[in-house]
């Protein structure tokens, strides 16, 4: 459980990121590594070039941009959990940082970390997606955003190319209630299913979001069609597992998860009821 | 304070342990070392085509590279690993190779060897090795694998093993109950991987073999046959150890190969096992499939049990021979007073990780398999489990207890017990009237109850030495070793009571086979019944040399002197003392000369074990289950056993403790996955799911010292495995209560779908 060889660069800004990713194929971005050291130490990954944006200090903050809150890419999980900004202003964020892994986890791993590692089983993603987020995402030419909903593409795939570098997520200010429940085996597991919910104005107005429920965070949209028509949160909830083909792995199998989605998203949606 | 046995106190291996200055085997340097990287089969089941070393050997670092060729072309034979225990000529075609020839069994079997300067020089260089397997089908299910293609020419059934006694009673009992039961695959996972140093000692031409545990001297004598040295020539040295379980310590292939390697080269070898690695090269067990049955009347009295099963044992048998499921069948009837018994267990080889001892082994399995039938039948006839156990207890006049049965080859006996008692002591721990409230308000919550027999203090000897130092010092070896369970502190203890001085001033010894002849292991909950008898002998052996001594010393009688505070002194004249530093100090070699004795203070005993113990156990579960997820919260267990008397209550508690989350784990975590190729899925901590604190529910001991036993001086009996054994059956029965539906878990770990929509 080494890693093959590789070499190893310092960026010292987003900039030079960038431009250290032009400069060598196959090399991988190092934030906290939670995800990337494994897979390399198994050697399923095997990158020829690690470029370690750990020390670009000024990408890991939380500020209050009006209506809107922006995170920046490392900032740590534990940073994000204790943050007051988002405490007050976005609290689904602040929490469901605090339910990732355990405490080394969340002090070494980073939000824009999960969010470019595109992992379906992770939890911020789901977040994101259930916010509405927008993604800033530098390259050679420049920055663009891009949505939440047009980010995650599949397993470990995200619309990132590879010279880009994801340097900010933005989330709104939310001032109803919310929910990220997730049903795992162990405290520190992975969710099996999750389930994140951001009401609107009203609760004929919800956004659901799910975790681990298929290649990519997903919209539970008949649910959100549901209580758009009207339906209670019970009767909505049932819809959660509509169109979802979830992989059967050691967690659960592909049945199971459909079974407990419904039920998750109905507790979700009762809790940011009462929130 | 003085330390005596029974006393509560902290254990002295810790201080060092958190200081973090314990050498474990990845610490040990010695000048000269190289490190080795095992390469692995990537498929369950082929046949080898070719294992191309070239590219490996010409790696900048590589000192060497081999493959079973080079193993055979150096000794003339290929080393195949020899059970420790007494077993069958039926499994010898099934033992293993120290590396794999021209076919392979499972992922993971050893196919090559890289000896590097250094670990990653080894691993690329072992990433670099080409092997050409040839796959051929695998062979996965255990309760199928007779029928599957073939792994040896033998076929896939190694034997058939049957036990049983009383008349033919499943044709007419008026209540029978057949069903499948099943325990899934997982194994203890100590923190610490295996490991070994193995030192090349060119002034002396021999090899010293650093992190041996559990059976040091067995696996030296092995390692000898093999290596065609005498054992003289081989020196094992303990190291601290990250926990045993029964896994760690026996002698696997990579304790020939590195050795070997050593050897060859003369030059120190070292490799420790990475994660990865343990997840597919270390014992793992558990697997098994049972049909099994019970009768009994309508009144509660259990008038039979059956079980045909098929026990997984992986791909090879190791060290340990087929003992898991002759401890399966020997230990099925459990502490019942059952008048028919039939036992019928298949030992067949599949394409997976070979299997062997972990932690209760046989007893894990049986009692799930028995405790669940119980339940079914207390179910059957409408009766309370708690009352149809009472009912069919073995009672305390029916002491000693024979069975018409064999267990790891000696009569079964019980030998002394009260088992209703340990009952009525849980049940009353339990106390039902608040789950009964609870259950009366609609919550999904049970209690679950399981009984069982442990074994322990497993013979045939184990050897106990006691030294006085001039200075004072009381210096204690034996033949086992520590393996996390405090031993150290045990003989400590125990010689200190003799003594009657402090913990602190007795000092137990790393095992070193050049020091310690004898000796026998650390496993099947015996180091304190064994090892403790026979460092409590020496002491008493000790104490009467000091006597005798003091006795001439102060002129009077040897009865007429009393220990006090490390030393003999006169009754009814406290002055008139020594102790036990001035006496091991007079005993010079000149004045023990002319006294006719030899000089010092020290003696060597020998317990030999006339009879095992079987010490018992009940265990009790309080499970809340969320009934729309299946999601089972254990709340409480109960752990009862009967320790006979308690060296360290506080040490037993922690045994007890330990062997329940394991045993939580087994219930409802812990399995080793493999998909329909064979190929192993669970090779990290990420799906391998080990329970944590966060998992762990309120742990309530009740440890009585009902029926010390008289198989040994001290009244001990073993505690190593019997917090785990009772654990499984004990909390299926709660979930079982708790949804209202009896004999739904039929298999483990408990699959919660299942449980999820189950109504009440």
């Amino acid at each position: 459980m080494i890693p093959a060889p590789f070499d190893y660069e310092v960026a010292e800004s987003a900039e030079h990121a960038v431009e250290l990713l032009g400069q060598h194929d196959d090399a991988k971005l190092l934030a906290g590594g939670h995800s990337l050291l494994p897979l390399m130490k198994l050697r399923l990954a095997s990158p020829s070039v690690l470029i370690d944006i750990g020390r670009v200090s000024d990408l890991s903050y939380v500020r209050d941009a009006g209506d809107r809150i922006a995170i920046g890419a490392l900032t740590c999980y534990e940073d994000a959990h204790f943050d007051e900004t988002l405490k007050s202003s976005c609290p689904i964020v602040a929490h469901a940082a605090g339910e990732v892994g355990d405490p080394q986890v969340r002090n070494r791993g980073t939000i824009g970390g999960s969010v470019a590692h595109g992992d379906p089983a992770s939890d911020i993603p789901t977040i994101m997606l259930a916010l509405n987020a927008e993604f800033v995402v530098r390259g050679p030419t420049g920055e663009r955003t891009i949505a939440a909903a047009d980010f995650f593409k599949g397993v470990f795939e995200v619309d990132l190319a590879p010279q880009e570098i994801l340097t900010e997520m933005r989330v709104p200010k939310t001032s109803s209630g919310w929910s990220y429940l997730k049903f795992h085996h162990r405290a520190q597991d992975w969710a099996t299913v999750g389930v994140a919910v951001v009401l609107g104005d009203g609760s004929n107005n919800a956004s659901v979001a799910l975790t681990s429920m298929g290649e990519r965070p997903l919209r539970a949209q008949g649910v959100e069609e549901a209580l758009a028509a009207g339906e209670d949160p019970a009767s909505a909830a049932r819809r959660a597992a509509e169109g979802t083909n979830p992989v059967s792995d050691p967690m659960g199998s592909s049945e199971y998860r459909r079974q407990i989605a419904p039920v998750l998203t109905r507790r979700a949606l009762e809790e940011a009821l009462s929130r | 304070m003085p330390a005596k046995i029974g006393d509560s106190l902290r254990r002295v291996e810790d201080v060092n342990l958190i200081r973090g200055e314990a050498i474990y085997a990845a610490d040990v340097r010695v000048p000269g070392q190289l490190s080795a990287y095992i390469v692995r089969s990537p498929v369950p089941h082929g046949t080898i085509v070719d294992v191309d070393l070239e590219d490996a050997r010409s790696m900048p670092g590589v000192v060497a590279a081999w493959r079973a060729a080079d193993v055979i072309g150096d000794l003339g034979y290929m080393p195949i690993i020899q059970p420790r225990v007494s077993f069958e000529e039926a499994v010898v075609p099934y033992l293993q190779p120290v590396i794999a020839h021209d076919r392979v069994r499972y992922a993971g079997e050893p196919v090559a060897l890289i000896v590097a300067t250094d670990r990653y020089a080894a691993e690329d260089a072992g990433d670099a090795v080409f092997v050409d397997v040839d796959p051929l089908d695998a062979v996965i299910s255990c309760a199928h694998a007779a029928e599957g293609d073939a792994l040896f020419a033998e076929g896939n059934e190694i034997t058939v093993l049957h036990a049983g006694f009383g008349p033919p009673v499943f044709d007419d009992a008026p209540i029978i109950i057949q069903t499948e039961l099943s325990t899934t695959r997982h194994s203890g996972v100590p923190m610490e991987t295996r490991g070994l140093v193995v030192e090349f000692d060119g002034a002396t031409d021999s090899l010293v073999v650093h992190g041996s545990t559990k059976v040091p001297h067995s696996n030296r004598d092995q390692l000898a046959i093999h290596l065609g040295l005498s054992p003289a020539r081989i020196r094992m040295k303990e190291t601290a150890v990250g926990g045993g379980f029964g896994v760690r310590g026996e002698f696997y292939p990579e304790d020939f190969l590195i050795a070997w390697a050593a050897l060859r080269l003369r030059q120190s070898v070292g490799w420790i096992e990475d994660r990865r690695e343990h997840f597919l090269a270390t014992n793992q067990s558990r697997e098994q499939f049972h049909r099994a049955a019970i009768a009994g009347d309508e009144e509660g009295r259990i008038l039979g049990l059956r079980s045909e099963f098929w026990a997984d044992m992986g791909a090879y048998v190791r060290t340990h021979g087929i003992r898991v499921p002759d401890l399966t069948l020997s230990m099925l009837p459990g502490p019942y007073d059952i008048g028919a018994y039939e036992g019928i267990g298949h030992c067949v080889v599949t394409n997976k990780t070979p299997t062997a001892t972990y932690r209760a082994p046989g007893r894990f399995e049986s009692c799930f398999v028995r405790e669940r039938l119980i339940d079914m039948y207390a179910a059957r006839i409408g009766m309370d489990r708690f009352e149809v156990r009472r009912r069919n207890l073995i009672r305390p006049h029916q002491m000693p207890f024979t069975r018409e049965l064999q267990s790891t080859g000696e009569p079964v006996v019980y030998n002394e017990g009260n088992y209703p008692k340990l009952l009525e002591d849980v049940v009353g721990r339990l106390g039902t009237q608040e789950v009964d409230r609870r259950r009366a308000a609609g919550e999904r919550v049970g209690v679950g109850i399981a009984m069982f027999l442990e074994k322990s203090g497993l013979g045939p000897w184990e050897s106990g030495a006691v030294t006085i130092a001039p200075q004072g010092s009381v210096i204690v070896r034996s033949g086992c070793s520590s393996v996390g369970q405090g031993l150290r502190t045990v003989l400590s203890q125990i010689a200190a009571d003799v003594f009657d001085i402090e913990l602190c001033d007795v000092r137990v010894e790393m095992l070193d086979t050049n020091y310690t002849t004898y000796g026998t292991g650390s496993y099947a909950s015996r180091s304190t019944a064994t090892a403790g008898s026979a460092v409590h002998m020496a002491a008493q052996e000790v104490l009467e040399q000091a006597r005798n001594f003091a006795a001439t010393e102060l002129e009077v009688e040897p009865q007429d002197l009393v220990v006090r505070s490390g030393g003999l002194e006169v009754t009814g004249a406290p002055d008139l003392r020594l102790s036990f530093g001035e006496i091991a100090t007079k005993l010079d070699p000149v004045t023990a000369t002319k006294r006719g004795v030899l000089p010092g203070l020290r003696a060597e005993q020998f317990f030999h074990v006339k009879k095992l113990t079987y010490p018992y156990g009940c265990h009790a579960a309080v499970v809340r289950i969320d009934e729309e997820t299946g999601e089972p919260r254990v709340e409480r267990l109960i752990l009862g056993y009967d320790v006979g008397r308690a060296i360290n209550p506080m040490l037993v508690e922690g045994q007890l403790h330990g062997g329940a989350l394991q045993g939580l784990g087994g219930a409802l975590l812990e399995r080793f996955v493999y998909d329909a190729e064979g190929n192993p899925l669970v090779t990290s901590f990420m799906d391998y799911l080990m329970p944590t604190c966060a998992e762990a529910p309120e742990m309530e001991t009740v440890v009585t010292e009902d029926a010390p036993t008289t198989t040994n001086p001290l009244g001990v009996k073993g505690v190593g495995e019997g917090g785990l054994t009772g654990v499984a059956a004990a909390v299926a029965s709660a979930i079982d209560h708790a949804i209202g539906a009896p004999g739904t878990v039929r298999s483990l770990p408990v699959d919660i779908s299942l449980l999820a929509g189950a109504s009440r």
